[in-house]
């Protein structure tokens, strides 16, 4: 037993986390219809948290983290989300088929598309959710006090420190950022982003019903952003953070006294001092000469290129202005997972780091 | 026993205290099934008639419809929150206590708060649906531009929302958020360039100063802050979420109401 949990408790450290995550997120949309229309790989795919949490439920720590009342609703969004995606996933794929073999969408059958009294209809539907929800919401609150801890104290720090539960996720990105990016930039760029989705988005079909085939590209760019580097950083950043903001696992006791060496190095560092042998220019511009470069081309260069080759078909769809927005949006998720896994591996800790200007990346 | 009841009903139906209250009976026929949602100021906001498909609860999830009832539910639990509640440092906490120990019903904080958290949720499911069935493409992408801003706006009030308890858990977790403010690019006293905002030599970006400072009204999480965030709580973005919570709805039916395949720019009704 014991094995076996310190077992999950490695699967669950962040690296395989967020690894293996990102393949069972590819894994389904790839085998699609298996995961959606096999009954046991539907039942396997629901039933797995459930289960997951169930039996988790019976240890010890697990439970200490998992009956905070303010982690409640965070368990619920979990298996949500598996749901709604599996379900939009399930009627994209039922209707591609159609479209693949020249029928109409489900939407658009004529029993569908026929005209109904919004009285008595909607207004029976809304009614009905108004009563199971206020049913819901008034049980919920008989069951599980509201949490109040000691009055405010300034003078003490609780450990850890976190931010309310939905922002966890951007907490989560502060360990590898430094907070004027995780705090303001990343933020502004995910509401801009979201808000420009209508805007970039050059495709005009599947609009108004499930599809998968149609839009595979935007859908797993969206879902890789809101699966992966929202709800699962949120899900790491709740469950898996503890005293000191180090990582435990899901069965691990929360140990204040747990050290985890720090032992990070920026890029320069590593060029000038290891690579070159010489010492640190003293000069910031020349010190850092390198990763401003990298991140140069990497934010410049690499969406011509791309613009040139692999993604020419969007560039010629989207217009300039659009693709140079929606490629440079995409590099900074994307720089997201990419400097985690360079700190997992190189113990990178800055591509460009200027405390002068306090300008780090 | 109950055709007696029925028939007391119907009695009381035809008093002039009912007809004055419902001028209609209850509608039968489309002429009147249309005139119930166009004269009804509850009910019009809807359209007379819709597709069918735009009822099916596995394609809208109904989740817009949910946020919209939870916060229906967060104003009505608001407002007797703040009966209770006083924001000042001195009495916050124990107002707080009170209004568990022996406020009647003392449901209210529950419900406020599982309401709040549960509003989250469901207007992440929302988008996500909006964006699987593509319902943002024309002529809808300017109501995800409002859903945005929605979205954002609900997770400020649930963040100001988190300080008024002032407890550890509040003071600590705004602190951990406002802490971001600092580093601003050019507004943050930590913020890169803002050493740059200075005139003759004197900097105009401090932590006396910068935006950290502007939300929380001192210099740390105190009761200037407590102050400002139930200000903003209660008057500030609810006011600002009203309004576009009704060009969000209002647009719904402009564009030609709950997304659907084949059907392009605004069609009436
Ligand atoms: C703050 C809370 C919000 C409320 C109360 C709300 C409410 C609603 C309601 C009641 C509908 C009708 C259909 C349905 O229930 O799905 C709707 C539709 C819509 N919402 Fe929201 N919404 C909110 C936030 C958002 C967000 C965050 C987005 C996107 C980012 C968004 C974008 C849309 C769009 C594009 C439609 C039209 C969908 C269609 O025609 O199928 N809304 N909203």
């Amino acid at each position: 037993m014991d094995t076996i949990q310190s077992w999950i408790n490695v699967l669950f450290r962040p690296q395989l986390l967020i690894a293996t995550s990102i393949l069972a997120l590819l894994g389904f949309c790839r085998y699609r219809k298996f995961c959606t229309q096999n009954k046991f790989m539907s039942a396997a795919i629901l039933g797995f948290p459930l289960a997951f949490f169930a039996v988790s439920a019976l240890e010890e720590n697990f439970w200490i983290q998992f009956k905070r009342p303010d982690n409640v609703p965070i368990s619920f969004m979990l298996w949500f989300v598996v749901f709604f995606i599996w379900l939009a996933m399930k009627k994209g794929v039922e209707n591609d088929d159609r479209i693949a073999e020249g029928r109409p969408v489900y939407e658009a059958e004529p029993e569908e598309e026929e005209k109904v009294f919004v009285w008595p209809d909607l207004v029976y539907t809304e009614l009905l959710c108004v009563l199971l929800i206020s049913i819901m919401l008034v049980a919920w609150s008989i069951l599980i006090p509201a949490p109040l801890e000691e009055p405010a104290n300034p003078q003490l720090t609780p450990n850890p420190s976190k931010a309310p539960w939905y922002f966890l996720g951007l907490q989560e990105i502060l360990v590898y950022f430094d907070p004027w990016l995780a705090g303001v930039l990343i933020p502004t760029f995910i509401v801009i982003g979201l808000m420009a989705i209508p805007y970039i988005d050059p495709n005009p079909k599947g609009n108004g019903y499930y599809t998968f085939a149609e839009r595979r590209y935007e859908i797993f760019i969206f879902l890789f952003g809101f699966v992966i580097l929202w709800v699962l950083l949120i899900f790491q950043g709740t469950f898996l953070r503890g005293p000191n903001w180090n990582f435990y696992g899901p069965y691990e006791y929360w140990d204040v006294h747990k050290v985890v060496p720090l032992t990070n190095v920026n890029l320069s560092e590593f060029i000038w001092a290891r690579l070159l042998g010489v010492g640190m220019p003293s000069f910031w511009l020349v010190r850092e000469i390198f990763g401003l470069l990298l991140l140069g081309l990497y934010f410049f260069a690499l969406p011509v290129l791309f613009a040139k080759t692999l993604w020419k078909k969007f560039y010629l769809q989207m217009g300039l202005i659009p693709y140079v927005l929606g490629s440079d949006l995409m590099l900074w998720m994307l720089l997201v997972p990419i400097k985690m896994y360079l700190r997992w591996t190189l113990n990178l800790k800055y591509f460009v780091a200027i405390p002068e200007f306090f300008f780090n990346i | 026993m109950m055709g007696r009841l029925k028939g007391w009903f119907s009695d009381f139906t035809r008093t002039p205290v009912w007809k004055s209250v419902f001028r209609h009976k209850m509608p039968k026929d489309p002429k009147n099934r249309a005139l119930a949602v166009l004269t009804n100021v509850f009910l019009h906001l809807h359209p007379v008639r819709m597709r069918k498909q735009g009822l099916r609860i596995s394609y809208t999830w109904c989740m817009g419809g949910v946020s919209f009832f939870l916060f229906l539910s967060l104003t009505v639990t608001g407002i007797l929150l703040m009966f209770y509640y006083r924001p000042t440092a001195q009495h916050a906490y124990p107002d707080m206590l009170d209004l568990m120990e022996s406020a009647t019903l003392g449901l209210m904080r529950e419900m406020h708060r599982w309401a709040g958290h549960l509003m989250v949720i469901t207007v992440w499911l929302h988008m996500l649906r909006v964006f699987l069935t593509g319902s943002y493409k024309p002529p809808r992408e300017f109501n995800w531009v409002i859903g945005v801003v929605l979205l954002v706006l609900t997770l400020l009030f649930s963040f100001t929302g988190y300080l008024l308890p002032w407890d550890q858990l509040a003071m600590w977790a705004v602190t951990v958020g406002s802490n971001m403010a600092r580093a601003s690019p050019g507004l943050g006293v930590e913020g890169p360039g803002s050493q740059l905002m200075a005139v003759g030599g004197v900097p105009l970006i401090t932590a006396g100063s910068d935006v950290r400072f502007v939300l929380l009204g001192g210099r740390f999480v105190g009761e200037g802050a407590l102050l400002r965030f139930y200000v903003l709580h209660c008057i500030g973005i609810p006011f600002i979420f009203v309004m576009l919570l009704a060009t969000h709805f209002w647009r719904i039916r402009r564009d030609g109401g709950i997304s659907g395949p084949g059907k392009g720019g605004p069609m009436a009704m």
